[in-house]
């Protein structure tokens, strides 16, 4: 009997269609858009990186991290650092930030996956406080009260000059201009690579891990080998995603850049609102967050309780997220993993 | 040649001891059933095999290397294939993924190399209509079945089956026979624990008793039926 084996569905041909169209109209945005709406899709797309990789390591490898923002806030750290004690250009910077955090992964999954479920979690948190702590006695960056990037080092970062020749524009605009670029790049690679390691027998392998431990190690599924994986490249994208945060900010502080606030709660809160262990949930989500900031930021602590209250709500009426409500009464996937194995009687018959 | 041989293996649970100096060999290409009452240590005695659960003492050896202290990826790779008493499916991946995983890292090659394998077994055990349902999605007797289907995917050549025949109708029972039959013929070396005795002894061409955690007797199946000692231990198991 003949088959083939289908990953696209119609809806996915479609949307693959209309990302094309999208991301070069994303990439010259910046010749017609204002520059607050510039600012406003940098926070949507560091939030939706962020919400991304957390949403591979919870979603898919049921590693439940509450200390991401130990990957953030090394860095941004380590970004401040290559900037100011080696005199690097804050973009290459960037890079040095993401490999510190990688750095930071080594010995923090060396501890964390030592423990199981909830103390997991709060190893993770455990461990991201520590490192919020040593890092504020970092004298050269300002100890316990942060400081910024010396102006020597934002006057002339790299592309910006080409920039303000080509929008005939200030240096602050220039740079915003930059930020929106590096972070939309970051955005596509990040959906892009997990999107590929999730078609990959990667993960296949980390759907058997997160259904069935047992079992995934008797069908020769190597367990601790994927969790590793994952937990690293989550860091990685993760410490590139708070290098790029905090260069646009300028300013770094520890008690900032190690917010289990704004870099673990609001990703988790994007990430479970939108729909877990799925691609689309988290840009669903993070729109939906952006929405809600807008409406309710001035509200202060209601603001923070509200948040809490909305995603408590859509845990239990709605366990799989708006983007699991929406496609169960549709049936779309946009980013769909899931391998069909379709039948062909017909031609079997011919042969 | 023996496939698997078994030397003095030891576990206990806190006090309870269900492998007390276990050993006995399988010659490669042998099936070999497992009765014993509830309780005996049979399901154990596969993990212990399969590395699932470590031993107290003892030595496992398969295809003549000290297994021992593998860990139970490296000993699906090496060939043993196991299903569970207790279905273990992967509840959200389809019936095809659950044996996509295995056919890929149980035999380390690439999706596309081991689908033609998979859709074999899916049809051979009588899975064809269920493909791109979620596992968890299936019936109880279906989702044995699959434990047999994915534990095929590996492409073992030491396959342990734990009770997969209980529950079914005398129709299932005997086109589950001959599937396994099928496999055995293949040359796979077989172990099969099993309640249901009549499919068991169809099957097997040797039969271990175990009770306690000790093997209490190994060797022809019609034999081993006869003695009194293990009628004593069947008597309330079989009616
Ligand atoms: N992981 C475990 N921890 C503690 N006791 C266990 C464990 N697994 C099995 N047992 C106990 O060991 C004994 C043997 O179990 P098992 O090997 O499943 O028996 P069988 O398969 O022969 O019915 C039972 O009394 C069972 O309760
Ligand atoms: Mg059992």
């Amino acid at each position: 009997m003949s088959y083939v084996v289908k990953v696209q569905t119609s809806a996915s041909r479609m949307a693959a269609i209309g990302t094309a169209i999208l991301i070069p109209v994303a990439f010259i945005l910046p010749l017609f858009a204002s520059r607050s709406l510039l600012q406003d899709l940098f926070f949507i797309f560091t939030m939706l990186t962020l919400a991304q990789w957390w949403n591979l390591l919870a979603g898919y490898g049921g590693l439940v991290s509450v200390g991401q923002q130990a990957f953030v806030g090394m860095g941004a750290y380590a970004m401040f650092g290559t900037v100011i004690l080696l005199g690097w250009d804050p973009v290459p910077s960037i890079l040095a930030g993401g490999i510190v955090a990688l750095l930071l992964a080594l010995p923090t999954a060396f501890f964390a996956f030592r423990l199981q479920g909830a103390y997991f979690a709060i190893g993770t948190w455990v461990i991201a406080e520590i490192t919020r702590l040593t890092v504020a006695q970092w004298k050269q960056l300002g100890g316990g009260t942060g400081t910024s990037l010396p102006r020597s080092a934002t006057r002339d970062i790299m592309f910006v000059d080409g920039i303000k020749a080509l929008f005939d524009t200030k240096t602050s605009v220039a740079r915003d201009i930059l930020a929106y670029w590096l972070a939309l790049i970051l955005v596509i690679l990040t959906i892009a690579a997990i999107y590929w390691l999730l078609r990959t027998r990667r993960g296949l392998a980390l759907a058997a891990v997160r259904d069935n431990l047992q079992a995934a190690r008797s069908v020769g599924v190597d367990p601790d080998k994927i969790k590793w994986l994952t937990f690293l490249a989550a860091a990685f994208g993760t410490g590139l995603t708070g290098a790029l945060i905090y260069m646009q900010k300028a300013r770094i502080s520890p008690d900032a850049a190690f917010s289990v606030v704004d870099w673990t709660a609001y990703v988790i809160f994007i990430v479970v609102i939108g729909g877990i262990g799925t691609i689309e949930g988290p840009i669903l989500g993070v729109i939906v967050f952006l929405l809600l900031q807008s409406l309710l930021a001035s509200y202060g602590t209601w603001y923070l309780i509200s948040l809490g209250l909305i995603g408590i709500i859509v845990m239990l009426f709605a366990p799989r997220g708006l983007w699991g409500l929406l496609s169960d009464r549709t049936g779309i996937e946009l980013f769909p993993v899931q391998r069909r194995l379709v039948m062909n009687k017909k031609l079997s018959k011919e042969k | 040649m023996s496939i698997l041989s078994i030397s003095k293996l030891c576990k206990s649970f806190g006090f309870l001891k269900v492998a007390d100096e276990i050993s006995f060999d399988v010659p490669a290409g042998q099936a070999l059933g497992i009765i014993g009452p509830n309780g005996a240590g049979k399901s154990t005695l596969f993990n212990l095999i399969t590395g699932n659960i470590s031993s107290d003492g003892g030595q496992i050896f398969f295809q003549n290397e000290d297994i021992t202290q593998v860990s139970p990826m490296k000993r699906t790779l090496s060939g043993i294939g196991r299903s569970f008493q207790i279905p273990q499916p992967f509840d959200k991946l389809t019936v095809f993924e659950n044996l996509l995983v295995a056919g890929t890292f149980g035999r380390n090659l690439d999706e596309a190399k081991t689908t033609d394998n998979c859709v074999e077994i899916l049809q051979e055990t009588g899975l064809a209509k269920h493909v791109n349902l979620p596992a968890g999605q299936l019936s109880l007797l279906e989702r044995k079945r699959l434990e047999l289907a994915r534990a095929l995917a590996t492409n073992p050549e030491l396959l342990l089956l734990d009770e997969i025949a209980g529950g079914l109708t005398q129709g299932e029972c005997d086109s589950l026979v001959a599937t396994i039959k099928s496999i055995h013929e293949k040359g796979v070396t077989i172990i099969w624990i099993e309640h249901v005795l009549h499919a068991l002894t169809s099957v097997v061409e040797h039969l271990l008793v175990l009770d306690f955690g000790r093997v209490i007797a190994i060797g022809d199946p019609g034999e081993i039926m006869k003695s009194k000692e293990v009628r004593e231990i069947y008597l309330g198991i079989e009616v």
